[in-house]
Parts: C-alpha cells; sequence; structure tokens
C-alpha cells in the first residue's frame, strides 16, 4: 500500500481524490490540509527565495503531506516555470532527508497520455488503462460542472438575500460530488444543484458594478493565496467575471489560444508564456464589453505577467478603463489591499454615478 | 445652533482634524503628531478642537480616514469611515474644481490620483516600501542634526544638488553616509535628498501615468520648499501647493460625512471613555490569527484579523 498525495489548489481536490482513490483502490490517498499560514511560512522556509509564490505554497502543501506520511507526491507542471517545479521540489524534499518521489504528470504545458500512463504504472504496477479512462472521464466532467456552477456563483454571490446561503449550498455540493458514484449520478446531482442555485434569491439591480479578473492561475484559483479577493468583492455587491479554472486550463487553452491571437493580434504577435496572452486578449475583451474595471492579480516574480502588465496598461489607457494591480507575495499586508480595494470600488461607483 | 462636521485624518506619522461647517468653510482645525498611539493622539486632537469650537454649533456628522481610520471610527462612533484615496480626492475637488493630478505624499505612503471631468479616473499607491516618504525624509533630516521644518529652505540654497541613489531606504542612506563623509555641503546633500525623492515617486508611483496640469501636491512633505521646487523643476509644471494641502484628507472626509447625514448629534467629550485593545494570538488552527480585540467602556465593540470567521 503505497500513500499518495497532491498539493492543495481551491476545491480541486475533491476531484482529484476522486479519481485517485479510484484508480488506486488499494492505495491510501492522503488529502493536504487546508492551506493556512503554516504552510505558506514552511514553504517559504525551504524554498529560493526568489522563487514565485506558488511554489513556495505548494512546496508547502507538499511537506505537510509528508508529516503525514506521504509517499509518492503527484505534481503539475505548467508553461512557465511551474513546468520545472516538480523536479525542484524533489530535490528538497530529498535534501531534507524524506524519502519521496515526486510525479511530475503535464511537462512543457502537454498532456502525454502515453506519458502519464507510464507514470502511473510506477505508482502502483496493478493500475488498469481501462479504468483510469473510465474514472478521468467522469471526473472531467465533475471539474466542468463545479467551473460551471463557480462562475453562476461569481456572477450572483454579491447580491444573496440570505447571507452564506451560496457559500452553503456549494459545500453541500461538493460533499455530494464526493460520493459520486457513475456518470449517471454525479449529471443527476450537477442538474439538481443547478436548480437549487438558479432559486435562491438575490437582489441584482440594474446598475450594479461589474469587475473582471485576470492573472496569473494559482493565484487566482486558490483564495488563500490571493487573501479571499473574490469574498471582499462580493461584499461590495460586484458581480464577477473569472476565466481562468482548470477545465479551461486542460481543454480549452490550446484551442482558444490562437482566437485569442486573432482577437487582439494589434497587442502581441508572439506567446508570452502561462497565461500572459490571454490575459491580454481577456483584458481587452473586458474593455469592449460593459464591464467597470479589471483587476490584474499575480504572485511576486511571475514573469510572464510581468510582460504582460504594460501592454494590459497600455489597452485600458486606449479604452480609458483602469486597472488594479495586485502582487501578492507571502508577506503582503493585508490592510494595504483593503485600502487599495476600497478606493478601487469608490472609484467605480463615482464613475457610474456620472 | 448652527451644524457643523467633524473630519479627522489619523496618519502614521500625523493625525490631522478639521471641523467645516454647511458651506465647506473650516471653522477649527489641529495637526498634532501621532508619535505611535493613534487613540491617545485623537483624544487630545479632539480637545484641542473642542476649545476653539464657538458654542453656537453642534457636530452632525463624523468621519475618519487614514492609516488608523478603522480603530478611530469605532472609537468616535463615526458615520462614515473611508480610504484616503477618496478622502483626499474629494476634498481636492471641492476646492479645484478642474485639477487633473493629485500628487500625494505622507508620513508612510504616497499615491497619485489622476482625475478628468471631475471624476476619479485611475490611481496609484506605493508598494511595500517607505523609500520617498515624509519618514523617510523625517529620519535623514535628524541624521543631518536638522528640524525636518527647515529642509525645504536648505534645499533652495543649493545650487548644485548631489546625486543620491534613492531607490530604495537604506541604500539612500548609505549613500548620503558617504557623500557627507567625502565632504559635500550640508545644503546640496539636503537638496539632493529633496530631488531623490521626486525622481523616486515619478518612477515609483507615478509610472506609466501621464500627468497633466493643473497638478495638485499635498500630503505632509507638500510643505518641503525643496521638494515642491524639483516638482516644477522636472514635470515642467506649475504646482500648486494650498495653504491647507496637509489637511486635505481630513476635509475631504469632513465633506463626505456632511453628504451621509444621520440625524445624530455627537459630542467632542471623550474624557471619560475608556477605549481598550487588547491583542492575542488565536492557536485553534495552524493558521495562527493575531487578533486584536477593542473594547469600548469595557464592552466588546468589535474584533479584528480572524480569517476563518470564529472571533
Amino acid at each position: 500500500m503505497t500513500k499518495i498525495a497532491f498539493p492543495q489548489m481551491g476545491d480541486y481536490y475533491i476531484p482529484a481524490t476522486y479519481l485517485l482513490s479510484h484508480i488506486f483502490p488499494n492505495d491510501q490517498i492522503i488529502q493536504a490540509p487546508k492551506i493556512t499560514s503554516k504552510t505558506i511560512e514552511i514553504g517559504t522556509k525551504y524554498s529560493p527565495e526568489f522563487v514565485c509564490t506558488p511554489f513556495k505554497y505548494t512546496l508547502g502543501t507538499m511537506l505537510e503531506c509528508l508529516e503525514k506520511g506521504a509517499e509518492i507526491l503527484i505534481q503539475m507542471g505548467g508553461g512557465c516555470r511551474y513546468g520545472y517545479y516538480a523536479e525542484l521540489q524533489e530535490k528538497i524534499i530529498q535534501d531534507l532527508g524524506y524519502n519521496c518521489k515526486v510525479i511530475n504528470l503535464v511537462t512543457k504545458g502537454e498532456t502525454n497520455i502515453k506519458r502519464i500512463n507510464k507514470l502511473l504504472k510506477q505508482i502502483n504496477p496493478k493500475y488498469s488503462k481501462i479504468k483510469n479512462i473510465y474514472y478521468s472521464f467522469i471526473t472531467i466532467k465533475m471539474v466542468k460542472y463545479m467551473d460551471i456552477i463557480d462562475d453562476y456563483i461569481r456572477e450572483n454571490i454579491g447580491f444573496e438575500q440570505i447571507e452564506g446561503s451560496f457559500e452553503n449550498l456549494k459545500q453541500a455540493m461538493l460533499t455530494e460530488f464526493n460520493q459520486t458514484k457513475n456518470y449517471r449520478h454525479l449529471y443527476k446531482t450537477y442538474k439538481k444543484y443547478l436548480k437549487k442555485f438558479s432559486k435562491l434569491k438575490t437582489h441584482k439591480p440594474d446598475k450594479r458594478l461589474k469587475i473582471g479578473i485576470i492573472g496569473e492561475l494559482y493565484t487566482i484559483m486558490e483564495p488563500f493565496s490571493n487573501y479571499y479577493l473574490e469574498k471582499s468583492l462580493a461584499k461590495h455587491h460586484i458581480e464577477i467575471k473569472r476565466f481562468t479554472n482548470v477545465h479551461y486550463l486542460l481543454f480549452e487553452k490550446a484551442k482558444e489560444y490562437k482566437k485569442y491571437q486573432k482577437y487582439a493580434k494589434e497587442y502581441f504577435h508572439y506567446s508570452l508564456g502561462a497565461d500572459a496572452s490571454d490575459n491580454i486578449a481577456r483584458c481587452k475583451y473586458l474593455c469592449e464589453s460593459d464591464y467597470d474595471g479589471i483587476i490584474h492579480i499575480k504572485s511576486s516574480f511571475c514573469t510572464p505577467e510581468i510582460g504582460a502588465m504594460p501592454i494590459i496598461n497600455k489597452i485600458a489607457n486606449e479604452y480609458n478603463k483602469p486597472v488594479l494591480f495586485f502582487s501578492f507575495d507571502s508577506a503582503t499586508s493585508q490592510t494595504g489591499i483593503e485600502t487599495r480595494l476600497e478606493a478601487f470600488y469608490d472609484m467605480l461607483e463615482m464613475r457610474k454615478d456620472k | 445652533m448652527k451644524d457643523c462636521y467633524l473630519g479627522v485624518d489619523i496618519g502614521s506619522i500625523s493625525t490631522k482634524g478639521v471641523i467645516i461647517d454647511d458651506n465647506n468653510n473650516i471653522i477649527t482645525q489641529a495637526y498634532i503628531w501621532t508619535e505611535g498611539n493613534p487613540t491617545k493622539a485623537v483624544k487630545n486632537l479632539l480637545n484641542i478642537l473642542k476649545q476653539n469650537l464657538p458654542d453656537n454649533y453642534q457636530i452632525k456628522g463624523i468621519g475618519t480616514t487614514g492609516s488608523a481610520r478603522k480603530l478611530i471610527g469605532l472609537m468616535l462612533k463615526a458615520s462614515v469611515v473611508k480610504n484616503e484615496i477618496t478622502a483626499h480626492a474629494i476634498g481636492t475637488l471641492t476646492f479645484y474644481p478642474n485639477v487633473r493630478t493629485i500628487l500625494e505624499i505622507g508620513g508612510q505612503d504616497s499615491k497619485i490620483i489622476l482625475i478628468k471631468n471631475g471624476i476619479i479616473t485611475n490611481y496609484a499607491m506605493n508598494t511595500l516600501c517607505a523609500a520617498g516618504t515624509g519618514s523617510f525624509l523625517s529620519s535623514q533630516a535628524k541624521r543631518l542634526g536638522i528640524d525636518v521644518k527647515e529642509f525645504g529652505d536648505y534645499a533652495l540654497k543649493s545650487q548644485n544638488p548631489v546625486k543620491i541613489a534613492a531607490r530604495c531606504t537604506v541604500f539612500a542612506e548609505s549613500d548620503l553616509v558617504h557623500k557627507a563623509q567625502v565632504g559635500y555641503p550640508k545644503e546640496d546633500i539636503i537638496a539632493g535628498l529633496c530631488k531623490s525623492v521626486v525622481l523616486n515617486y515619478l518612477n515609483n508611483v507615478g509610472k506609466g501615468k501621464k500627468i497633466v496640469g493643473p497638478i495638485i501636491f499635498q500630503g505632509g512633505v507638500s510643505k518641503n520648499k525643496g521638494v515642491v521646487k524639483y516638482f516644477k523643476e522636472i514635470l515642467k509644471e506649475d504646482i500648486i501647493v494650498d495653504k491647507n494641502s496637509h489637511l486635505m484628507g481630513a476635509i475631504g472626509i469632513a465633506i463626505l460625512a456632511k453628504k451621509h447625514k444621520t440625524g445624530k448629534t455627537y459630542s467632542l467629550e471623550m474624557k471619560n471613555l475608556k477605549f481598550q485593545t487588547k491583542a492575542f494570538e488565536c492557536h485553534h488552527c495552524p493558521n495562527s490569527c493575531e487578533l486584536l480585540k477593542i473594547y469600548r467602556n469595557n464592552v466588546l465593540v468589535d474584533s479584528w484579523g480572524s480569517k476563518c470567521g470564529k472571533y
């Protein structure tokens, strides 16, 4: 019996645990503890100083999983430095004296099924390909449904009439998703909750503020690392639009990129790496539609987004839309974020009133 | 009885208070040092204001702004608690409706606010570091043995300011010590410091922002003639410094308090008020939140810092 673990990001631990526990029924899946200040503290302690913050967060959760006895850690790569995280993190973990293997399922931003099969066989030789295909299908659908519901929540949570109604219903949904039996069951649960969500009472004024959030993927998807930005916006009764989610990254990105490139061809010719080019096109889209403002978030030292920032600034100037830039680090002050957000919100209101 | 409104701006270095009437005229004002104790500073401030306030006025609204706005807002039961960016913009727009750019350098932070047709269109605030702010200037003044109020006059005397690397406070300080030890005259070093504050501001906060006139410069540092001179020189535009430039945040928040009348009448009497804060660390989960409990006359009114909402 092997103990398998993976780093924490948002609510995606639910589909990930679901998949792993079904394709490795004889192994134990260790769920990473929720990210806390301690996670980032130990993550920072053992990370290179100028590495980007997602590295510190994932290393922190990995070390917490190792404390719980994990033997194999699963990590995903990305289209930037993230692609090399797994190797470096494995080295750091081994230097700390843990006997552990880190498996990188995605390298160079590509998902190669053959390679993944090979790697999964290393975890357990009895692993069955057919089972993997079946459960991967369900998991992918689960991720898709979660993302659809999340988009709906983002648009409406700022206007809920009973405080916490959206949050509570979402938790109930996630618990039920966790107990999915087969695809039909999953689909039924999803439809049921979609109905329940649409029945939740909201009060949406016509003159509401709409903000689009763009930026670096990990910081955008893990609420702890962006200091619960979406929550504080919802408290100000703002409708939120966010593009990045796991389903987008895995299945839509490659296809969308060409569209984005054509759409924003006056702003970039070549890819800027990771999500930076996507964000430039999204910024143009937000400027052209009826959004009141844009918030760009990234972790400190995120190179692709640093490259995108001047271009985003230029687009916003051309369209006369305000952009707020946030750079989150392990040592960002909460008050500073609040002051800037409050001022941003006041400014948008003033613009809207006139 | 006539109505009036109190605005309090509690900054990191100084605490400012104004009382305005219905026509935005300043009835009385006060400017004192915060000295790291905002509650005590505000109590002193209110005492000064109260002595100068004519008897036929009653306070109909209180607003707080500045970095201690939340705490003092609770203490005074303020009707409006707003961030300093909005307060400064509102205050300035009331007196200068045509303003396009507001430059603001305070004790710990510096901001730039861009305005078009009376609406804020963009703003920026310095991040993380205090280089090029008031506290940096005042600590350097101490090092050179000069009162910070005379800083500007010294700077104006200089004919050729030295170059000081002011990207970072720590580097600037070592560069300054070096220049002093090599034998540069004091005036040139001070002028260099003032110039470096301007350059640092324009490279950091003002980066990518189009600065168009009329430009208004405010915040504590705007009282420094040297900094004003170099802003004029580098931007090649006229810089307006209001005689109340240091009070603009307080005036702005007082105007906001006037707009959000609650109908209540407030008292400036704080002698019997017991206002306490207690800090402790929660060990319920690994987050180890630093919590602050706030007591008003021994009654818990609020607690801050909890990530999970337990407190």
